[in-house]
């Protein structure tokens, strides 16, 4: 045994996964740190000489659009954080204090907004609560009032908090699973009770899950540029960022300085998080505890319960149904319902749009491939090598999370427009295979998350165990490892699928003809024009369809894992 | 979980005096625990509990897990569905008052420490509840944090301390508020084996110099024993007996008390009269003289430490076969076949001694004076 370790020489057993992680730190370096990195530099470069200079922010905080679309985006992701916590404080108490027979329904359909992008349900809300859409128009009839619901920044603020909420929910009601039932008893044994007991002790703990949710609804909405476009409200930053790229041209410092507020605002966004949550573990459930105690509501409160969920849950659907209305309706303009119903649409999206639907699908699994790839080979050379700075691999990777898509968007257009394809002399930023990378870039993070926590699961005595067999470490790999994983790769991959299908802000930037363009895109198009809401909405119906299916085997997948993985943990004694 | 390799250092022990803060203000109180029950759904968990518990007494709730003991205990606090029956304090019926309104003190098995306080904060909670001054909750919690050694981590936060540190927090947020009756759910099971026993020296302590009423709930017989002056022995929801422990491990009430407090041999048969007086015969056909036994169907509890081996001139010895041996460090344990029954024998580890081979033909004397009768 002592002979065969002297003849291996050291440096072939880390020469592997020294040559994975360089690939990997290659692929992030070339098409996530210099793009940025590049963006970066424009904003604070003079456009003439080419010389380091502040004065782009000068010019952008001297312009009065500018300003405004500052404010306009620090106002609209405040207070759609404000209406989202609205929606979820009163779903998630109720779910997780009280035998509620709907919390199923609550939990089930609080996800449903999440599988389709806000910019698609937009003009289904103009048609439900616009100024001339459903309610108002009752409302007119009847009462002679009408809501400014949708009227500019409301409407943004309105579609956004309604799509974001749930992650409010999901990370509130975890923390609020979370909290030992001892907690809650231990107060009231000292003579708590009620709302102070809830102020003093119950909220507290549940604090880092809503500081969490709340940070990620600002950034996203911050950040968002489909759903300001659509709503026709361009005085944000985003939607100034995409229009000055598209309209002025890739050399137009504003873009750039927008990207960079709009980096340093996730960035922000994310510290504050990391503060609400430091030192802060907070999940206090132990073996043999359970969570908070759920009393029985008597049936007036479950009465009420109900009531003020179905109000909650038809407002959080309205864009869906209003969306599914519109792709089955013949006209739907000054009237509370369309006029009549046709499948007409559907024909229109499946034929003329037939190239966004493959595109899409292609762009989204290619995509998904990469992550998965990318995520396994991080997170192996993370978990299971000594490799130097490993910990950095995964620290850039998730960095994408706090990258916009409409700066990555900008990045690439400025980093790869210079670039020739070889052989056609295209531009690399106009060649369809750019918008995979940037999707693959964008979604990494959720991969390798789903990854990192199927390794997690794996007892490294396995691989020893392999190993002492007198397997390979490749070997180890591709039949003990891969296969263990294979639940929470599939996971990955999906998640990453479902997310990249309906991304818009990245892509907008980088779709250089009709052709290569995918469905999100696509249907941005049709919403352009009144005659092409129809087919438009149908394809909506169709990518919500698209995405709720893989969300649904990815939740299938995901628990079949879990149960697979503490199946490992009992036999293999792992963890 | 808990870090509770940190050894205990001298100034984290229980101090030798009270308090002036806290000084002759807890009056001690009976609790009168009459018909007892209580369902989780369809399942009984505590069936028909009649428990009388004295002011001042340091009172231990024994048994397996799931006999109903910490239900019982949360019962009395308040937690959990309302039980029939009367759970009085001090004479005052507290069935169906809410946890708040009760004025019981009760530690946890992982102490519920609330992670976002202080430990300063910990422990003035329930005197902010109680509206109590500034100055005067003050002067309670650092008597409070005092008491328990402490002190001088009133300012760190529950995750920087230890399991044992955490405890002693736990402690001191509970008797600051001078509650009626301290309850103690399974308080030294997060703790390592050395920490455990100094702490239960501890809390024996530091009940004595508060002279509160108090409940322990554990599994651990040796726990119970140590510090307890009563315990309830439990099984199954129903107390199977109450007393001292000296008492209750030397007259146990039936076979499954025999077998929860320390290791007996339990031996099934029947009391026949004799022309020398009553004998226990066991179904395996083992003959002893017993005392007063009625004639009947009836077990004899046999502790392995009254049965010992004759060596040498084996006159007056039964004959027997050793069939196993376990080494215990202070002695040994012999499974012996001794008359149709398996008895386990044991015997005192001397340096250099050795041990009996299994199969070895030996003799034993059984002091049946030592021997009880339980009649079913």
């Amino acid at each position: 045994m002592s002979s065969a370790a002297l003849r291996r020489p050291a440096l072939t057993s880390s020469f592997g996964p020294y040559l994975v992680a360089g690939a990997v730190f290659l692929f992030l370096g070339a098409f996530l740190i210099i793009p940025v990195l590049k963006v970066i530099q424009v904003a604070f470069q003079d456009p003439a000489t080419g010389s380091l200079t502040l004065v782009n922010f000068q010019d952008f905080f001297a312009s009065t659009l500018f300003r405004q679309s500052f404010f306009n985006s620090l106002y609209v992701a405040s207070m759609s954080v404000v209406f989202a916590s609205a929606v979820a404080l009163p779903l998630a108490y109720l779910t997780t204090r009280f035998n509620f027979s709907g919390s199923v329904v609550i939990q089930t359909l609080a996800f449903v907004p999440l599988i389709m992008p806000p910019f698609i349900g937009a003009v289904a809300m103009q048609l439900l609560f616009g100024s001339n859409g459903s309610l108002n128009l009752l409302l007119r009839n009847h009462f002679g009032v009408t809501l400014p619901i949708m009227e500019g920044l409301n409407g943004v603020i309105f579609v956004q908090s309604l799509h974001y909420f749930p992650f409010i929910l999901i990370n509130l009601s975890a923390s609020l699973r979370n909290i030992d039932r001892s907690m809650e008893e231990a107060a009231q044994m000292l003579g708590s009770s009620g709302l102070r007991l809830f102020r003093r002790i119950v909220f507290p703990l549940a604090m880092p899950g809503y500081i969490a949710g709340a940070s990620l609804v600002f950034v996203k909405v911050f950040d968002d540029l489909g759903t300001p476009l659509l709503l026709n409200v361009n005085t944000m930053l985003a939607p100034q960022a995409y229009l000055r790229i598209s309209s002025v041209g890739i050399s137009d410092p504003m873009g750039y300085v927008i990207s960079c507020i709009l980096i340093l605002f996730s960035i922000f966004a994310m510290w504050v998080s990391f503060l609400g949550m430091r030192g802060k573990d907070y999940s206090t459930t132990q073996k043999g505890g359970g969570g908070l105690a759920k009393r029985d509501l008597r049936p007036y409160e479950a009465a009420l319960c109900y009531l003020v969920v179905l109000s909650i849950l038809a407002i959080v659907l309205a864009p869906h149904l209003g969306l599914l209305l519109l792709s089955f309706g013949t006209i739907w303009s000054f009237s509370v319902l369309p006029d009549g119903y046709t499948l007409a649409h559907y024909e229109t999206a499946l034929t003329s749009a037939w190239g966004f639907i493959q595109n899409t699908l292609l762009y989204a699994g290619l995509a998904g491939l990469i992550d998965i790839i990318l995520g396994t080979a991080i997170a192996y050379v993370v978990m299971r090598t000594g490799v130097i700075g490993r910990k950095w691999l995964d620290y850039i990777a998730m960095a994408a999370l706090a990258v916009p898509g409409v700066v990555l968007g900008i990045g690439y257009l400025r980093v790869f427009y210079s670039v020739e394809m070889p052989g056609s002399g295209q531009p690399l930023a106009t060649w369809w295979g750019i918008i995979v990378i940037a999707l693959a870039v964008r979604r990494l993070p959720y991969a390798l998350r789903s990854c990192t926590a199927a390794l997690q699961q794996i007892s490294p005595s396995l691989e020893e165990a392999s190993e002492n067999l007198g397997a390979s470490k490749f070997a180890t790999v591709r039949r003990i490892v891969i296969p263990l994983m294979a639940g929470g790769l599939v996971a990955g991959f999906v998640t990453s699928f479902a997310t990249a299908a309906v991304e818009l802000s990245a892509t907008i930037m980088l779709v250089a003809s009709e052709r290569d363009a995918p469905l999100a895109y696509g249907l941005y198009l049709f919403m352009q024009s009144a005659a092409g809401r129809g087919p438009g909405a149908a394809l909506g119906i169709i990518a919500v369809i698209i995405v709720g299916l893989a969300t649904y085997f990815s939740h299938r997948l995901i628990d079949n894992a879990r149960r697979s993985r503490t199946d490992v943990a009992n036999n293999g004694g792992g963890h | 979980m808990n870090q509770t390799s940190t050894p205990i250092a001298a100034e984290t022990a229980v101090a030798e005096t009270l308090p002036d803060a806290l000084q002759n203000r807890l009056q001690p109180i009976g609790i009168d625990i009459r018909d007892l029950s209580l369902s989780f759904g369809a399942t009984q968990v505590l069936k028909g509990i009649d428990l009388k518990i004295e002011p001042g007494e340091f009172f231990a709730f024994l048994g397996p897990s799931g006999s109903g003991k910490s239900t019982l205990l949360r019962a009395i606090a308040g937690f959990g569905p309302t039980p029939k029956g009367t759970i009085a304090l001090d004479g005052q019926d507290v069935v169906g008052l809410a946890p708040w309104k009760r004025n019981v003190g009760m530690v946890f098995q992982n102490y519920a420490l609330w992670p976002h306080m202080s430990v300063a904060r910990n422990v003035a909670y329930g005197l902010d509840e109680r509206r109590v001054p500034k100055r005067e909750s003050v002067a309670r919690v650092n008597a409070a944090l005092e008491l328990v050694g402490m002190r001088q981590y009133a300012d760190r936060y529950p995750s920087q301390l230890s399991g044992g540190q955490q405890q002693r927090v736990a402690l001191a947020r509970t008797i600051v508020v001078e509650p009626r009756v301290l309850l103690l759910d399974e308080p030294l099971s997060n703790l390592d084996a050395n920490l455990r026993v100094q702490m239960r020296q501890d809390l024996l302590k530091l009940q004595r110099r508060l002279g509160i009423t108090t409940i322990f709930v554990t599994h651990d017989q040796e726990e119970a024993n140590t510090i307890c002056d009563r315990i309830a022995v439990m099984a199954d929801g129903v107390v199977q007996q109450i007393g001292k422990p000296d008492d209750v491990y030397d007259n146990p009430a039936n076979s499954f008390v025999a077998n929860f407090l320390g290791t007996a041999n339990v031996l099934e048969g029947h009391v026949e009269k004799a022309a020398s007086g009553p004998v226990f015969r066991s179904a395996g056909g083992l003959e002893l003289p017993c005392g007063d036994g009625k004639a009947g169907a009836a077990k004899l509890v046999l502790r392995p430490q009254s049965i010992a081996f004759v060596d040498g001139g084996a006159a007056d010895g039964l004959q027997g076969r050793v069939r196993s041996a376990e080494f215990l460090g202070g002695m040994i344990r012999y499974l012996v076949d001794v008359g149709g029954e398996a008895l386990l024998v044991d015997e005192l580890h001397a340096r250099g001694s050795g041990r009996r081979r299994e199969g070895e033909a030996v003799h034993v004397r059984i002091n049946h004076e030592q021997a009880v009768l339980i009649h079913r």
